[in-house]
C-alpha cells in the first residue's frame, strides 16, 4: 500500500485496518491533514467535522482491539454530499435558506455509515439543493475541479467528487437526480454509480425531485465503489419507494468483471455531434477495449432519448416546485421580515424569506415548475413530458432485450470554465444529455474514467447503464474495463492530477 | 407556443411565494422564454396515445405494521425554528384584521 494513507484505495485501507497495520484514528487524521492543506484551494468541503471523526475512528479501532469482528469498510473515512441530514453536523443543501441547520435525525444512508463504523469526514458543497452542473450555484461559491482550479467539478455533487479526486477523502455519498453523481465523476477522473431508483433509501435525503432522485457511491476504483455501494444499498421501511429485495451483488461483480460473452450496446443517440472530439475518441478507445476483453458491441438506437433532456426540465421543476413548498420559513430555515412593511403577514414572511434564501437558478426552476404545473398548460407541458417518459422507459426496455448493457459518453465535454455557461440555463442543462434518461427510467447508471481529451488533458468519462435492479451488470463491465485501461495507463487516471499541496498558488 | 410576459411571470412568482424584484423580474421572464421553448420539444414527441408515467416503479400503497415507535422529542423537533413561543412553533399572523 501507498505510503501516503491519503494515496491508498479503500480496498487497501480496508485491508490494512482488518491486518492492523494501520489505525483508523492514522487513517482518518492523514485525510484531516490532507484537507487542512489543500481545501482552501479545492473548497470540497461545507463542514469539517475532525472531532466526530477521529472519536468515531477511536471507537473502530477499539472494537477491532478487543476482538470484534467489523464490517469491511469499518474505519474507512468518508464524505457526505450536504443533501443528506447528519445529526449534529449542518446540513445546507448548498443554500442560504439552510445555513446552520443542524436536522434532529439522521438520512438512513448516513444511519449505515455510522453503523458499519465510517467517520463521517465531513459535509460536501454542492449546487444548491442539487440544481446545477457545476456547483457554481452553492451559495457558499464553487468548488474546484483538482484538475485544473479555473474549471468546474461538475454537479451539482462536485464537492464529492472534488474530495475523491484531491485525496481528500477515499469515499464519498453522492446523489444523482439527472447526472449528479456521473457527470462530476467524469469531469475529475473519479468512479461513481446511480443505483437503481429505490435500491439506496431515499429518507433523510433532502428531495430534489422525488421521483428521479437517488443517493449512490464516488470513489476512485469501480471496486471502492462497490464497496460503498454494498453498504448503502437495501430495503428501509422508512422510505415508500424502496425496493424490498437483496442487494444485486455489486462486490462480486466487480472482484470479478468478467465481460466475456456479454453484449453492449452503444447508443447511437448519445454520442456525435454536439460531443466534444475527445471525449468522443477515449470512449471508442474504451469501446474497442470492452471488444479485446471479450464483449460483444453493437449500435442500439434509442430514438425517444431526444425528447429526454426537454421532459426532464418538465418533470423536474414540476416536483421542485412542490418539494421546496417546504421551505416556507415557519418551522426551520431562513425567516426574514419583508421591508418597510408592519406586521407582515405569514404569507409576506414566506415570499420575503424564499426571496432571501433561494438563488437564482432555484427561483428559475421552481417558477418554471409552477409554470408547468398550472392550469391551462398541464396537459401541454407536465402532461406532455410525463408521455415521453413512458417512451424512454419503452426505449430501455427495447434497448435491454438486444443488450445487456448500454454504454455512451457520460457527459458531451471535459470540465469547462468557471462562467462559461452561467448565463445560459439552457447550455449548463446540456451538460446533462447523456446521464438524464437513466433517471427517467430509473435505471442504474455508472460513470468511469475513459482517459484524457487530446485537445485540453482533462478527464473524460464513459457511462454505463443497466436494466433495472442488475446493477452487478455495470461493476463487471466497469472493473474489466477499469482493469485494461489501468494496464494501459500503467495505473490509475487520478495518479496524475495536479498535486495541489504546498507548490499550488490559491486561484492558479 | 404561448410566451411569457413580464405580468405571467410576477403571477407565477406569487404563486410560488417568491418576492422578485425588477431587475431579476426581467432577466427571468427571458430565461424562462428560452428553456420553455426547447422544453416544448416534447410536443412535438409521438405522444399520442402513450400512457404518462409518474415513477419508475410500479407503487402500490405501503404500509408499516401499525406499532408504536420513538419520533423526535418536542425539543428535537423546535430544534430548527426560526422562533418558539411556549414550545410551540411561533409564526407570523396569518389573518388580515377587519
Amino acid at each position: 500500500m501507498n505510503s501516503d494513507l491519503t494515496r491508498a484505495t479503500a480496498t487497501e485501507l480496508a485491508e490494512a485496518l482488518a491486518n492492523k497495520t494501520v489505525s483508523s484514528v492514522e487513517v482518518t487524521q492523514a485525510h484531516l491533514h490532507r484537507i487542512a492543506a489543500v481545501d482552501e484551494q479545492v473548497h470540497a468541503y461545507l463542514h469539517v467535522d475532525a472531532e466526530g471523526a477521529l472519536a468515531a475512528a477511536r471507537s473502530v479501532d477499539d472494537r477491532r482491539a478487543a476482538g470484534e469482528q467489523l464490517p469491511t469498510l469499518a474505519g474507512v473515512p468518508i464524505a457526505v454530499k450536504d443533501v443528506l441530514a447528519t445529526r449534529g453536523m449542518p446540513t445546507t443543501c448548498g443554500s442560504r435558506t439552510l445555513q446552520g441547520w443542524v436536522p434532529p435525525y439522521d438520512a438512513t444512508v448516513v444511519a449505515r455509515l455510522r453503523a458499519e463504523g465510517l467517520p463521517l469526514l465531513g459535509k460536501t458543497n454542492m449546487d444548491e439543493f442539487a440544481m446545477g452542473s457545476s456547483t457554481e450555484h452553492s451559495a457558499y461559491g464553487p468548488t474546484r475541479n483538482p484538475w485544473d482550479l479555473e474549471r468546474i467539478p461538475g454537479g451539482s455533487g462536485g464537492g464529492s467528487s472534488a474530495a475523491v479526486a484531491s485525496f481528500q477523502a477515499p469515499l464519498a455519498i453522492g446523489t444523482d437526480t439527472g447526472g449528479s453523481i456521473r457527470q462530476p465523476a467524469a469531469v475529475t477522473g473519479s468512479v461513481g454509480t446511480k443505483p437503481t431508483y429505490g435500491g439506496v433509501s431515499r429518507y433523510g435525503l433532502v428531495a430534489l425531485a422525488s421521483s428521479l432522485d437517488q443517493a449512490g457511491p464516488c470513489a476512485r476504483t469501480v471496486l471502492d465503489t462497490a464497496l460503498l455501494h454494498a453498504v448503502m444499498a437495501g430495503h428501509d421501511p422508512m422510505d415508500s419507494t424502496s425496493i424490498d429485495a437483496p442487494v444485486p451483488p455489486v462486490v462480486e461483480a466487480a472482484r470479478a468483471g468478467q465481460v466475456r460473452g456479454m453484449k453492449v450496446g452503444v447508443v447511437r443517440e448519445l454520442g456525435g455531434a454536439g460531443y466534444q472530439p475527445g471525449v468522443r475518441a477515449r470512449f471508442d478507445e474504451a469501446v474497442q477495449l470492452l471488444v479485446q476483453a471479450g464483449a460483444e458491441v453493437l449500435e442500439v438506437s434509442c430514438p425517444s432519448f431526444d425528447y429526454a433532456l426537454a421532459a426532464y426540465y418538465l418533470i423536474l421543476p414540476s416536483e421542485a416546485s412542490s418539494n421546496l413548498a417546504k421551505f416556507d420559513a415557519m418551522r426551520y430555515g431562513l425567516r426574514v421580515a419583508p421591508g418597510g412593511v408592519d406586521d407582515p403577514s405569514a404569507e409576506q414572511v414566506m415570499a420575503a424569506s424564499r426571496e432571501a434564501g433561494f438563488g437564482p437558478e432555484v427561483k428559475r426552476r421552481i417558477i418554471l415548475g409552477t409554470y408547468a404545473l398550472s392550469s391551462g398548460y398541464y396537459d401541454a407541458y407536465y402532461g406532455s413530458a410525463q408521455k415521453v417518459r413512458t417512451l424512454i422507459a419503452q426505449d430501455f426496455e427495447r434497448a435491454f432485450e438486444q443488450v445487456d448493457v448500454l454504454v455512451s459518453p457520460t457527459a458531451p465535454t471535459t470540465a469547462f470554465r468557471f462562467g462559461d455557461k452561467l448565463d445560459d440555463p439552457m447550455a449548463m442543462y446540456l451538460n446533462d444529455i447523456a446521464t438524464i434518461p437513466a433517471n427517467l427510467a430509473g435505471v442504474p447508471g455508472m460513470s468511469l474514467p475513459s482517459g484524457l481529451a487530446d485537445e485540453d488533458g482533462l478527464p473524460a468519462g464513459i457511462q454505463i447503464l443497466a436494466p433495472a435492479m442488475r446493477d452487478e451488470r455495470l461493476y463487471s463491465v466497469g472493473a474489466a474495463l477499469e482493469r485494461a485501461l489501468v494496464d494501459r495507463w500503467g495505473g490509475l487516471l487520478l495518479d496524475r492530477v495536479p498535486q495541489l499541496d504546498g507548490t499550488a498558488v490559491k486561484g492558479a | 407556443m404561448s410566451s411569457l410576459t413580464r405580468d405571467d411571470v410576477a403571477h407565477l412568482a406569487m404563486l410560488a411565494r417568491i418576492d422578485l424584484d425588477d431587475a431579476e423580474l426581467d432577466r427571468m421572464v427571458g430565461e424562462l422564454d428560452v428553456i420553455l421553448g426547447a422544453v416544448a420539444k416534447v410536443q412535438q414527441a409521438p405522444i399520442d396515445g402513450v400512457a404518462p408515467m409518474s415513477h419508475p416503479l410500479p407503487l402500490t400503497n405501503v404500509t408499516r405494521p401499525d406499532v408504536l415507535r420513538a419520533g423526535l422529542t418536542p425539543a428535537e423537533a423546535l430544534s430548527g425554528a426560526p422562533e418558539v413561543h411556549e414550545q410551540r412553533f411561533s409564526v407570523p399572523r396569518i389573518l388580515t384584521e377587519d
